[in-house]
C-alpha cells in the first residue's frame, strides 16, 4: 500500500472542510472495502480522513420514523432490539452479509459506498470502464458469471454487491447527507445509478458530500418478511442472486407487498412491476410465479450468467413463499 | 520415544526460528526499499531501520495490547496486524490472505472480533486489543484453548488463532445456541485443513459448560 496522510476529524461539518480542502482526500470510517481497494492499488488517496468518531452512531424512533446514525455498525443495527421488531427485513439483510468480524467494523454509511467486486474492477492489469474510464469493460465478454442482468450498459456489466442496500431500497429508506452546498434527503431508490456511459459513479453523491444517516418510515412489514441470498458456499460470499421480500397479509390476501433484488444489477433492484402485480391477490405459489415473470422483464445474460435468468425468478417466487408462510 | 531434550535441542532451535524472523523481516524490508525512491534507498543502506523510518510520516498512537499500554509511532498504512506483528512481536495473530476474507488474523477490539489486516493501526487510537497472546494466565490456558486441544480443532494450526479468538466472541455474542448457529457464526474463519467438525464441537463444548469467558 502507497503512504497516505491522516487526519481525524471529530464533526461532520470538520469532515466535510477537510475533504473540500484537498481533492486527493477520501474519508475512511469501518476501510473494510477502501483498505483492500488500497492494498490492491485500485485506489490510491493521498490522504484519509478519518471519519469512525463522528457522533452518528445512534439508533433511535422519532416521529414514527426509524433513524439511523452513518456511523452505527453493521452489527449494532443488526443486533438492536427496535430494529429487530419494527424492520426485521433489515435485520436478516445484514446478517447475510460479510462475517461477523467484517459487521463489527463495517457503518451503515461505508455499507452504502462500497464498490463492486468485479474482478475486472479489482485487478490493475485488465480493462476497466469504472477504475479507468476508456479502458473498457473486461466482463462484457470475459468472466462474467456473477454479473449483471438488469440496467447494465455496454461499458458496465458490474453488480452492486451490498445486502443491506437490498432491504433498504424494498423498505423506501431515505439517505440524510450534509454538503458544501446544503443538506439533501435522497430516496434511497435514487442513491445508487445505472453504469450507462459512466460506470465510474456508483452512485449520485457529489463530491464533498456526506452520508450521516437513514431514515425508515413506519411501514407493516413486521413479520411476513424474508431476505433469501444465493450463493456459492452457505455462508460468507457474495450474492449470485438475493431477494428482499415483505408482505402484509390480510388472512391470504396480499393488502401490500416490497421486493427488491441484490447480485442482478449496478444498483439495488426494486422490482415494482411485481408488486404492482401482487397488490390485491391471494397468496400462492401461481401468483408469485407470475409476478417473477413480470419482474424478469428485460433481463438479459451475458454467457457465464446467463443462469441467473432462472435462479433470479426462482429465488422471487421461495422468498415470497417463505414470507407468507411465516407467523 | 525419546526424552524431550535429547530428541530434540529447544535452545537450538529457538535460536533458529529467530534467525528465520530476522531475515524474514530484513529482507522484507529490502523488498519495500526497492520500491522506494532512490534517495530513500541510499540513506537505508547504511542504517536500515532508522532512515527509512524518518523517511515517512509517523503518527503517534496510544494503544493497549494484551494488557499492557504501549506508546508508538507508526506510519499511516500499517495495518493493526502488521503493528502487533512486526512492532510488538505478537506473530500469534496471522496473517492469511491480508485482504478480508479468511479470518485468520482475528483479534478483539474493545471486546469485539474484528479483521486486524483491515484494520489501521492509527485508527485503534486509545483503544484496548487483545490477540492470541493474551488469553492464557501463565500456564493456565484460557478454556477456548484448553477445547480446542481436547477437541483437535486444527490441523495445520495457521488459522487456529483467529479460530479461537472469533470462537470466544462467538459465545460473548450468544451466537453459540446450536451448532448450525456455530457455524453461521463462525463462517468468517476459513480452516483450508477442514477441521471445521472439531471446531464447532469445541466451541459448543465451552459454551456448555458455562465459563465465564
Amino acid at each position: 500500500m502507497i503512504n497516505f496522510d491522516y487526519l481525524r476529524v471529530s464533526t461532520p461539518k470538520a469532515a466535510i472542510e477537510a475533504l473540500s480542502r484537498d481533492s486527493n482526500a477520501q474519508w475512511i470510517a469501518g476501510g473494510t472495502n477502501l483498505i483492500d481497494l488500497m492494498k490492491k492499488g485500485v485506489m490510491a488517496p493521498q490522504k484519509l480522513i478519518d471519519i469512525s468518531n463522528l457522533p452518528l452512531k445512534e439508533i433511535k424512533k422519532e416521529g414514527g420514523k426509524i433513524h439511523i446514525g452513518a456511523m452505527a455498525l453493521n452489527s449494532d443495527v443488526a443486533e438492536n432490539e427496535l430494529i429487530q421488531k419494527e424492520q426485521p427485513l433489515l435485520c436478516l439483510a445484514l446478517k447475510a452479509g460479510a462475517s461477523q468480524q467484517l459487521r463489527n467494523m463495517a457503518t451503515v454509511g461505508g455499507n452504502m459506498m462500497q464498490r463492486t467486486r468485479c474482478p475486472y474492477f479489482y485487478n490493475t492489469d485488465l480493462p476497466c470502464n469504472k477504475r479507468q474510464p476508456g479502458s473498457g469493460c473486461g466482463a462484457l465478454k470475459g468472466f462474467n458469471r456473477m454479473h449483471a442482468i438488469f440496467g447494465a450498459s455496454d461499458k458496465c456489466i458490474a453488480v452492486h454487491p451490498s445486502d443491506m442496500c437490498i432491504a433498504l431500497v424494498a423498505l423506501d429508506a431515505v439517505v440524510l447527507v450534509n454538503g458544501p452546498k446544503g443538506d439533501r434527503r435522497i430516496p434511497f431508490s435514487d442513491f445508487h445509478r445505472l453504469p450507462g456511459e459512466t460506470p465510474q459513479k456508483d452512485n449520485t453523491l457529489d463530491r464533498g458530500e456526506l452520508i450521516i444517516g437513514l431514515e425508515i418510515p413506519d411501514n407493516p412489514y413486521k413479520k411476513n418478511v424474508h431476505y433469501l441470498k444465493v450463493r456459492d458456499r452457505s455462508s460468507y460470499a457474495f450474492a449470485l442472486v438475493s431477494v428482499a421480500a415483505a408482505l402484509d397479509l390480510q388472512g391470504n390476501s396480499i393488502n401490500d407487498v416490497r421486493l427488491a433484488m441484490g447480485g442482478v444489477a449496478h444498483k439495488p433492484w426494486r422490482l415494482s412491476e411485481a408488486e404492482a402485480f401482487l397488490k390485491g391477490k391471494n397468496a400462492s405459489e401461481p401468483v408469485f410465479r407470475e409476478a417473477a415473470q413480470l419482474a424478469m422483464r428485460g433481463a438479459k445474460g451475458y454467457g457465464q450468467n446467463n443462469f441467473k435468468l432462472k435462479l433470479a425468478p426462482n429465488t422471487i417466487v421461495e422468498a415470497l413463499k417463505t414470507a407468507a408462510a411465516k407467523s | 520415544m525419546a526424552t524431550k531434550g535429547s530428541y530434540h535441542d529447544q535452545s537450538d532451535d529457538k535460536a533458529a526460528n529467530e534467525g528465520r524472523r530476522k531475515f524474514l523481516k530484513q529482507s522484507s524490508l529490502l523488498t519495500a526499499l526497492a520500491v522506494a525512491p532512490t534517495h530513500l534507498v541510499k540513506a537505508a543502506e547504511s542504517e536500515i531501520d532508522e532512515k527509512a523510518a524518518a523517511y515517512f510520516e509517523q503518527v503517534p498512537l496510544s494503544i493497549e495490547v494484551n494488557g499492557a499500554h504501549h506508546k508508538l509511532s507508526v506510519e499511516p498504512r500499517v495495518t493493526l496486524l502488521d503493528l502487533l506483528r512486526e512492532q510488538l512481536a505478537l506473530s500469534g495473530t496471522k496473517k492469511g490472505c491480508d485482504h478480508g476474507q479468511c479470518g485468520a488474523c482475528t483479534v478483539h477490539v474493545n471486546g469485539k472480533r474484528v479483521l486486524s489486516c483491515m484494520s489501521l493501526a492509527v485508527m485503534q487510537e486509545g483503544k484496548k486489543v487483545t490477540t492470541i497472546e493474551g488469553l492464557a494466565d501463565g500456564d493456565r490456558l484460557h478454556p477456548m484453548q484448553e477445547a480446542f486441544i481436547k477437541h483437535d480443532g486444527f490441523q495445520c494450526g495457521y488459522c487456529t488463532p483467529g479460530q479461537i479468538m472469533s470462537g470466544i466472541a462467538c459465545i460473548r455474542e450468544g451466537h453459540a445456541n446450536s451448532e448450525d448457529e456455530i457455524r453461521e457464526y463462525m463462517s468468517g474463519n476459513i480452516c483450508r485443513c477442514g477441521a471445521y467438525p472439531n471446531i464447532v464441537k469445541a466451541i459448543a463444548d465451552v459454551k456448555k459448560g458455562g465459563q465465564q469467558l
